[in-house]
């Protein structure tokens, strides 16, 4: 089986893993959540595989020349699907919220979807300016990084839908209705925050990590160009986000918000300066 | 309090106003946010393109705006600059204000917990036990030796206490942070005052003593030679897309050779705090050739040196010339060549192929021509960058990972006993926290639990099961 079936298989995985997460919300039935977290694991064992192939495959072609397959659009969409599922996991390991999987489970689904759709998924040798080992520590740390935002996006979401009706709500018992199966807002602004504690560092570690190639590469490590740019930007509202949890009149539906113009702004550093900028990592655009 | 006091006061209080707005966690993400959201202007504006197209894009009223407010180069303006340093202040109020509270921690640790710390701690044990409480507090110190770091004893009103903590480091996590752009930031304007970047471009066999930086009209001495011995490049397999280029270089200081290196992209040579970075490369000046010619009526063969564009003589008063060549062609290496006749005519011209030596006979001329071996002379392409400030740049960025990391997934966990007499027997009473991640905690300390109670009742907590 080669790379691009298993990719489509995810892609199947990764959608029905969603609407078993909006059924579970329909139906509040425990067994569907079972389920829906079964098939998302499921499909990350298989994005697993997916990747593993296209590795090989990438040394069937290229012989020596092949690599880790974390080197063009293409290939860094279907490893971000891979990071949200395997931060998502892990994050529900802990919380065990199955809510949570209908609001991240889609940024999976999109990323596996738009990669099938319109990125091409050629197999190509490398320019000499990416063949370092510092592309592979920079592109899997900033990927992390983005794919604890996107679960923390998806949280603060869940949050700004379910905060005013909670401070509406009186009564001991649980909330009625679809809101009732969100975890509380008190909850969710703990996962919120450590989905970002995650990803802070490891956006600082990506960013240090292309600094230093830079550095190695081109004598700069720091140059202004808008994929840096953006980076810093995405870090300095992560940053305004960490301190405003702790600032009276900010902890709450400000730092939600904050974290979805975080996230925002990192799917723009990511896709938009790529399409709609030029510069340095104009290359990473094929 | 009289009225002369009330005026030093107001100025005192507008002085602990300042200090509050420099200190105030609103200035910190304020900052933040406005960073983010000015830093965009430069990712959409290009930087320090030339004045006319600026002009040509936006026209002439807005480049002016533009240059006033100093958008074309805006990461190098007094308002942004003056931002990054109210930053920084903010960052040291912050800092300064609340740096003494956390040190208290390490100068001067709570070594007996408060009756309301013992009663209302979320992590909290009480027992009792036979067994003399100086008895107890020995075992009791073991267990928190191992468990947590060496316990201080005290006594106080014939209460004996044990205190023990670790993690304490975690609590420095948000200054190591905080220190850490500073440090960024002092490297970085060490790196703009005492460096610079240029670049050079040096023909293959020829040396250099001085560098052109970007931007300025007036070369860069490097106080040494540097020599390109050699330049090559290397295509991927039936592909013209570069898989690596690479030149020889030399240094040389007073004619002597003291450091030799291929370098490649990625791969740079460094001498005397100077960094030569494979960057680019170029054609420099016509290509020789190597070419065999045979007179096809006699069979004589010559083999000829030729210039790019130089017209040879040939016998019977032809001549030829190479007017074009490629390295790279579909078929490999390719010469285009003519030949003018006696009366200086100018022939049609042809193509001979390095690969195919036997190509051009089929084509019947007066003489058959074949490339033996051609030389192009490339210059190579160097990026030249100084930059005594990288290393401190470095520091902070490692204090930087190791801040944030400490900062958030560590915590400073501390643990109380008090032991007293209680009417021939003696009362434990046990309470623990931590700054951060309390839930966390609380299941370590369910299992410190068992620990503790089978410590006091002097059995191994194993045997329990």
């Amino acid at each position: 089986m080669d790379s691009g079936t298993l990719f489509n298989v995810t892609t199947i995985a990764y959608f029905a893993a969603m609407v078993l997460f909006f059924a579970y919300i329909a139906s509040k039935s425990n067994t569907v959540a079972f389920v829906a977290t079964l098939t998302a694991f499921v499909g990350f064992l298989i994005n697993t595989a997916a990747l593993g192939m296209r590795w090989y495959e990438s040394y069937q072609i290229l012989g020596q020349d092949g690599r880790a397959p974390l080197t063009n659009l293409y290939e860094s969409v279907v490893f971000f699907a891979w990071t949200i599922v395997l931060i998502y996991l892990l994050i529900d390991l802990k919380y065990k919220q199955r809510a949570v999987g209908a609001f991240v489970m889609p940024f999976a689904l999109f990323s596996m979807l738009g990669a099938q759709m319109w990125l091409n998924a050629g197999i190509d040798p490398l320019v000499p300016a990416l063949q370092s080992n510092w592309l592979t520590y920079h592109v899997i740390t900033c990927f992390l990084g983005y794919a604890a935002f996107a679960v923390a996006c998806g949280v603060s979401i869940m949050y700004l839908l379910k905060i005013g009706k909670e401070e509406k709500y009186q009564g001991d018992e649980p909330m009625a209705g679809i809101l009732g199966l969100f975890p509380s807002c008190r909850v969710l602004d703990d996962m919120n925050y450590r989905a970002i504690m995650i990803g802070f560092p490891l956006l600082t570690l990506g960013i240090v990590t292309g600094a230093a190639w830079a550095n190695y590469a081109w004598g700069t490590y720091w140059s202004w160009d808008p994929k840096e740019t953006w980076s810093l930007i995405v870090w300095f509202l992560y940053a305004a986000f960490i301190h405003a949890r702790f600032t009276r009149g900010w902890a709450g539906r400000r730092t939600a918000w904050l974290s979805i113009f975080g996230f925002a702004a990192t799917i723009f550093c990511y896709m938009g300066v790529n399409l709609v900028l030029s510069g340095l990592h104009s290359y990473g655009g094929g | 309090m009289t009225e002369t006091n009330t005026k030093p006061e107001t100025t005192e209080n507008h002085a602990d106003k300042i200090w509050e707005f420099f200190c105030s966690l609103k200035l910190t993400v304020i900052i933040l946010l406005l960073l983010s959201v000015l830093s965009i202007i430069g990712t959409v504006l290009q930087q320090n393109a030339p004045a006319a197209e600026y002009i040509k894009e936006y026209g002439q009223a807005n480049y002016e705006l533009f240059v006033n407010l100093q958008f074309i180069d805006m990461y190098h303006s007094w308002w942004f600059i003056g931002l990054l340093g109210l930053f920084s202040v903010n960052l040291i109020c912050c800092s300064i204000k609340n740096f003494p509270r956390v040190w208290k921690f390490v100068r001067e640790p709570v070594l007996i917990a408060s009756p309301g710390v013992l009663k209302n701690s979320a992590n909290r044990l009480e027992a009792t036990s036979k067994e003399d409480k100086q008895q107890l507090a020995d075992r009791l110190a073991v267990l928190l030796k191992k468990e947590f770091g060496t316990p201080q004893r005290s006594e106080k009103d014939g209460k004996l206490y044990l205190f023990a903590q670790k993690g304490i480091y975690s609590r420095f996590g948000a200054y190591a942070t905080h220190l850490s752009i500073l440090i960024i930031m002092a490297g970085a304007i060490i790196g703009n005052i005492w460096g610079y970047k240029a670049y050079v471009n040096i023909v293959e066999g020829t040396s250099t003593s001085q560098v052109w930086s970007r931007g300025g009209q007036v070369p860069i001495d490097l106080g040494f030679t540097v020599r390109c011995d050699d330049f090559d490049v290397s295509y991927y397999p039936n592909s013209r897309r570069p898989k690596d280029y690479n030149s020889d270089l030399v240094v040389l200081e007073n004619g002597q050779e003291i450091l030799r290196k291929r370098i490649e992209v990625n791969d740079p040579l460094t001498y005397k705090g100077i960094t030569f970075y494979q960057s680019s490369y170029g054609s420099a000046g016509n290509a020789f050739f190597q070419i065999k010619i045979t007179e096809n009526a006699t069979g004589k063969v010559m083999n000829i040196k030729a210039g790019q564009g130089q017209h040879i003589k040939l016998p019977g008063g032809y001549a030829f010339s190479v007017s074009d060549f490629t390295a790279t062609g579909r078929f490999g290496p390719a010469a285009r060549i003519h030949v003018n006749t006696p009366d200086g005519r100018h022939g049609t011209p042809f193509m001979v192929l390095k690969n195919f030596p036997d190509f051009d006979v089929k084509r019947g001329g007066k003489f058959s021509f074949s490339l033996i071996d051609y030389n192009e002379p490339q210059f190579t392409g160097l990026q030249v960058a100084k930059d005594p400030g990288v290393e401190i740049v470095w520091v902070g960025c490692l204090l930087m990972i190791f801040g944030s990391l400490t900062a958030f997934f560590f915590s400073h966990r501390r643990i109380w006993v008090c032991l007293e007499d209680a009417g021939g027997k003696t009362k434990i009473q046990v309470a623990a926290n931590a700054h951060r991640n309390q839930p966390g905690f609380s299941l370590t300390f369910d299992d410190l639990k068992l620990k503790l109670e089978a410590t006091i009742e002097n059995k191994s907590s194993k045997k329990e099961g």
